[in-house]
């Protein structure tokens, strides 16, 4: 049994969120390949052979790779599937995009976001937005999964000495095209991966309040900055700042979530955190029910105290 | 062009379930149930485009038990034209539902499918993508802008920090994510009128689909409760604790 991990990278480097799959990986079986799609990808593919635990990488390299359009990436996968018991991907976009038409093409069913590996064969995943977990047993030869990454811990980034292989690129498909990307640019470290992230909710009241307030405590910390979906339905923040069951799944060390009530869809997203803030006027407000520390207050008054105190 | 806009029945999203007692599943019982909400968002998008005349026909599918056929009624009375029901009373996972759906495009011919990108119910985010899989089609998932232009459809998309534009070859699977569109109320005319369009049922054997689920529920539990802490009564207490109890600052 060998299982594969389809790493997420930019062609540049390879995301941070593949050392958690490939934990889950080691956990379904003994040997444990990646395989890197892209376009001048070797960066990616060499940081993956230096992964602990990885025994091999695969090179699929082509410039109709450089985009990563989920046609053409699963039809790559779909070329070197042949042997292994189980393909996993990351629970991103891009993971989540592939890992179905995978699947499909294989005949074989899909567990999305797996959160514990209780078997080679049974795995836990949540359902009805975290309100409940499901044990599932694959009856299909092949495991087809998607990792949520704030359940496993990342694998050892050095360490490994695994070989890259060149395997030959599919074809393109022609069936789609890229056109554009408009990544927000920001300082402020990377949601998913952030160790600290300073969130806010409606009670921000605008979007240049949302800045105003948070950003000065998010640099303070050296925090992400995240939202809630009343805050980003209400135009205060970008939609890929929303932490939530639709939005991104989070679990920093430390989560500070501001004027943020506590819906159940918000709390699926951030449950897992280390250690959780809330500040909120509103004692009733359900956020205080999974905080660690709750501090009934103003936030326009508590979050410049905090922010001063901060800088002591 | 025609589009096809295939709906789940679920639990209404205001409901928070509750975990059986022995362990085999949620409670479903007099619970309400409502059509999935990005299916909603689906059927919105697609009523749209027949109203400023880039659609001439919308068609409702739906997949499960005959209670579906409220739901598709409610996917009348948004503007669909005319809805089929794959009747099933078996537990019908993405891959079936994705190889049903290829059946009835491969009797409809759309020109698109537009879906939700995944049910609220058992979290999937997959049949979308398997259905462009099966059908060797195209996919645009997480859509939160469509738009055409000369046999192809230009859909933006909601990816990890921030927002893609790739352009797909007709037909094409776009699955709809929360911002695409907000969906209208369903008025009382609209009610009315929908229970006179027509409503087709068909069967997973007329349709030649094995359904058979290909993963076993072993069991499903409430997730760990996260205690709740303490009230702290001000900012110096908490920059206190945070230092000092929890060591994260």
């Amino acid at each position: 049994m060998t299982a594969l991990i389809v790493a997420e990278h930019d062609n540049t480097h390879l995301n941070a969120l593949t050392l958690n799959a490939v934990t889950a990986a080691t956990r379904c079986s003994e040997e444990v390949h990646v395989l890197v799609i892209g376009h001048g990808a070797s960066q990616p593919a060499e940081q993956a052979a230096k992964l602990q635990g990885v025994s091999k990488v695969l090179l699929a390299d082509a410039p109709h790779f450089a985009d990563q359009l989920a046609e053409n990436a699963a039809a790559q996968v779909l070329a070197v599937a042949g042997s292994y018991s189980h393909i996993l991907f990351a629970a991103t976009a891009t993971g989540k995009s592939v890992a179905p038409r995978v699947a499909a093409w294989l005949d074989v069913a899909q567990v999305s976001e797996i959160t514990a590996v209780v078997a080679a064969d049974t795995f836990e995943r949540p359902i009805y937005a975290g309100n409940a977990v499901a044990t599932v047993k694959s009856l299909d030869s092949i495991k087809v999964l998607t990792v949520r990454s704030t359940s496993f811990a990342a694998c050892q980034a050095e360490g490994g000495n695994a070989t890259v292989e060149a395997v030959s690129a599919v074809a393109d498909s022609g069936l789609s095209q890229f056109v554009s990307r408009e990544i927000s640019k920001s300082d402020r470290p990377e949601l998913a991966a952030a160790k600290i992230i300073v969130s806010g909710g409606r009670a921000l009241g605008s979007a240049d309040k949302f800045q105003a307030t948070l950003l000065p405590l998010a640099e303070q910390l050296g925090a992400a900055l995240g939202a809630s979906r009343a805050a980003v339905d209400s135009g205060y923040a970008p939609n890929d700042l929303q932490v939530g069951q639709t939005g991104k799944i989070v679990a920093p060390d430390l989560y500070v979530a501001c004027g943020i009530s506590g819906a159940i869809q918000h709390l699926a997203g951030m449950k897992d955190s280390k250690i959780i803030v809330a500040i909120n006027k509103d004692p009733d407000a359900p956020i205080f029910s999974v905080a660690d520390y709750g501090l009934e207050a103003d936030l326009f008054t508590a979050i410049p105290e905090l922010l001063k105190a901060l800088q002591q | 062009m025609k589009i096809l806009v295939p709906i789940k029945r679920v639990v209404d999203f205001n409901i928070k379930v509750r975990v059986k007692p022995d362990g085999s599943g949620v409670d479903l019982d007099n619970v309400k149930m409502a059509i999935n909400p990005f299916d909603e968002i689906a059927m919105e998008e697609a009523v749209r485009f027949k109203e400023n005349g880039k659609a001439t026909e919308v068609v409702a599918v739906s997949c499960g038990s005959a209670l579906c056929q409220e739901t598709l009624r409610t996917a009348l009375a948004l503007g669909a034209d005319r809805a089929i029901l794959v009747e099933s009373s078996e537990e019908l996972q993405p891959l079936a539902v994705a190889k049903l759906l290829k059946a009835l495009v491969d009797q409809e011919q759309p020109d698109l499918v537009i879906l939700g990108k995944q049910a609220i119910d058992d979290d999937c985010n997959q049949t979308g993508q398997m259905l462009a899989a099966l059908l060797d089609r195209p996919q645009g998932t997480y859509a939160s802008k469509i738009d055409f232009e000369d046999q192809h459809v230009v859909v933006t998309r909601e990816v990890d920090g921030g927002l893609e534009t790739v352009r797909l070859a007709l037909p094409a699977i776009v699955t709809a994510d929360l911002r695409l569109n907000e969906p209208r109320y369903v008025t009382l005319p609209n009610i009315m009128k929908a229970k006179k369009k027509p409503l087709e049922v068909k069967s997973p054997a007329e349709l030649q689909v094995d359904v058979s689920p290909r993963l076993q529920t072993l069991k499903v539990s409430e997730p760990p409760v996260r205690a709740a802490g303490v009230k702290v009564p001000d900012v110096a207490t908490l920059v206190a604790k945070l230092k000092h109890e929890a060591k994260v600052i």
